[in-house]
């Protein structure tokens, strides 16, 4: 039984086709790449898959349970989570508060002990506490645990939102274009990041990417979407020699 | 272990008790004049006002401007279980705060879905409507209000106040003000971190209108005559000027705000032709050179006596 089914999914705006009639399957474990050319409709996928949009139709799966109708918070708390891709970090706040947010869903106590201040409050307190701070330290955050967000240097934005991401606990991981705005080296060493994080939390991760050298280095699966449709599917040797791939996407980098 | 009882709170409470003890004992020995003590309770209240407000405002980022009309919901409430039904003071607060926040919940639910100037416009209404039902309502006595025992002392407004400020800044201090916090910052990511934004925009917009409706009934019991003309949205408007000079989104700059903003109208009481036009320079200038508000986001926090370090510390120098 896959992890997620998206059968026949379609959404339009408008007049505007912006997927059709997508069929996507993710095993647990897996790491799938989703890559298109700009407009292709990868972040409104995302936006259908975290209940952000209400798909036009077709069904979404997640964990047998059907996706519809749920609000994005609803979704998370199913286990799947989700980075942006233009950065959506509380920027205001600490590092550290940024990560508990996350672990908000988990909270052990109650409104009423925390009005009252029991001691379930203060259990609860440093028990998330300490779990933001083991997360912080795999992402080598932990020094800047009460640094303001925003003025953490751009990598450390991101690696901190995959932080956040993954205080949620989820099963899945949505990675919107999560190298954007990176340099080659900062590009290897995420790499790394995201096939570690895959074997550490038993995750399955499904990626959206722009940079080749990301998608072809870390996923077993790639779909390629161009104009809302999936054009092809396979694994990274078989799309970079698939000509329809070439003619839509890849254009001349893999000759 | 960490528990409640630690230097900071300990202090905190000696604090309270102390300013408590003095006030209480000036006003035993005659020592204060009665205009004094007026503004103090004033201020209790306003204190009340302002952190319920910032709640709203400050905390969850929803901008709302009626809060004259949770107090007025308040106010009458508890005003008719006092006077008029003859109950005990305490069951006519709790009563008009309850129902205040019962308006509140009511009236958030449809109206948290709309944005910035919408809910602004909303909310505004909402108090301007609450406004012309007491005045149109002869049971309380329609335009000219009625008049009830001045029950409220000190000991009364001081403490409800106290009270108050510690029960929302517990709140803030917890995992469920971080989730409001979130939505204020942004609100997207903190519904795909898991946060249920509308309940907690409800949340936070029902428990500000609670303590605005205790507040109220704070007001009724004390100045002996409620009328639907003192609830105006001027008041909604003093009140929000109140945390934003004090710093949105700082419960101490709330407090701050209320204290300076009443006192400073207190001592112009003898000049009421330059009375505002001085509070109006004044925030002008405010908003020229420190438009976050005296303590922008930041807390005065007694932390430093604790043993672990608190960046926001030194935020009031």
């Amino acid at each position: 039984m896959p992890l997620l089914k998206i059968d026949n999914l379609s959404k339009s705006f408008g007049g505007l086709k912006a997927v059709s009639n997508l069929n996507i399957e993710i095993n647990e474990g897996e790491l799938i790449g989703l890559i298109g050319p700009n407009g292709a409709g990868k972040t409104t996928v995302f936006n259908l898959l975290t209940g952000v949009y209400d798909k036009t139709e077709g069904k979404i799966s997640f964990l047998d349970k059907e996706l519809s109708g749920l609000k994005p918070y609803q979704v998370t708390q199913l286990g799947m989570a989700r980075t942006f891709q233009n950065i959506r970090l509380f920027s205001d706040l600490s590092v550290i508060e940024n990560v508990k947010i996350a672990y908000h869903q988990r909270t052990s106590y109650s409104l009423a002990s925390a009005l009252l201040r029991l001691p379930s409050y203060y259990v609860g307190e440093d028990e998330m506490q300490r779990k933001a701070m083991d997360l912080l330290k795999i992402f080598k955050l932990e020094d800047k645990a009460e640094e303001t967000a925003k003025n953490l240097p751009y990598g450390e934005q991101r690696r901190l939102e995959i932080a956040r991401a993954l205080g949620t606990e989820p099963k899945l991981l949505l990675l919107d274009e999560p190298a954007a705005g990176m340099n080659p080296q900062e590009t290897q060493d995420l790499m790394n990041l995201i096939r570690w994080i895959r074997e550490h939390f038993k995750l399955t991760i499904l990626l959206i990417e722009h940079d080749m050298s990301l998608v072809m280095g870390v996923c077993e699966r790639i779909y390629v979407l161009d104009y809302g449709m999936i054009i092809a599917e396979g694994a990274p040797d078989e799309i970079k020699s698939n000509p329809k791939v070439i003619e839509a996407y890849l254009g001349e980098e893999v000759v | 272990m960490r528990n409640w009882f630690n230097r900071q709170n300990i202090v905190a409470l000696l604090g309270i008790v102390l300013l408590y003890a003095v006030v209480q004992g000036l006003i035993v020995f005659d020592i204060m004049p009665p205009f004094y003590k007026l503004t103090l309770i004033q201020i209790c209240i306003y204190i009340i006002l302002a952190t319920s407000l910032n709640l709203i405002n400050g905390i969850t980022g929803q901008f709302s401007i009626g809060h004259a009309g949770f107090m007025a919901v308040g106010a009458y409430i508890s005003a008719i279980i006092t006077a008029i039904q003859h109950g005990p003071l305490l069951v006519g607060l709790l009563g008009g705060a309850i129902v205040a926040a019962l308006a509140g919940f009511l009236v958030g639910l449809p109206t948290l879905r709309l944005k910035g100037d919408y809910l602004a416009i909303a909310t505004l209404g909402f108090g301007e409507i609450v406004r012309i039902i007491f005045l149109n309502t002869e049971y309380v006595g329609g335009a000219a209000g009625f008049t009830l025992p001045s029950k409220i002392t000190w000991t009364w407004a001081f403490a409800l106040m106290a009270i108050s400020v510690v029960l929302m800044k517990n709140f803030v201090g917890s995992t469920h003000g971080r989730a409001c916090i979130s939505i204020r910052e942004n609100e997207i990511a903190a519904e795909s971190m898991g946060v249920n934004t509308t309940k907690y925009k409800v949340m936070a917009f029902t428990m500000g209108a609670f303590f605005a409706g205790l507040a109220g009934g704070i007001y009724a019991n004390y100045f002996y005559i409620i009328q639907p003309m003192t609830f105006n949205f001027l008041l909604s408007f003093n009140i929000l000027v109140m945390i934003v000079l004090g710093g949105l989104g700082s419960m101490t700059g709330g407090i701050l705000g209320a204290i300076v903003m009443t006192l400073a109208s207190a001592l112009l009481a003898g000049v009421p032709e330059w009375r505002n036009i001085i509070t109006a320079v004044l925030l002008v200038l405010m908003m020229i050179f420190r438009p976050t508000g005296i303590l922008g986001t930041k807390e005065f926090s007694l932390s430093f006596l604790g043993k672990k370090g608190d960046k926001n510390a030194a935020s009031k120098n």
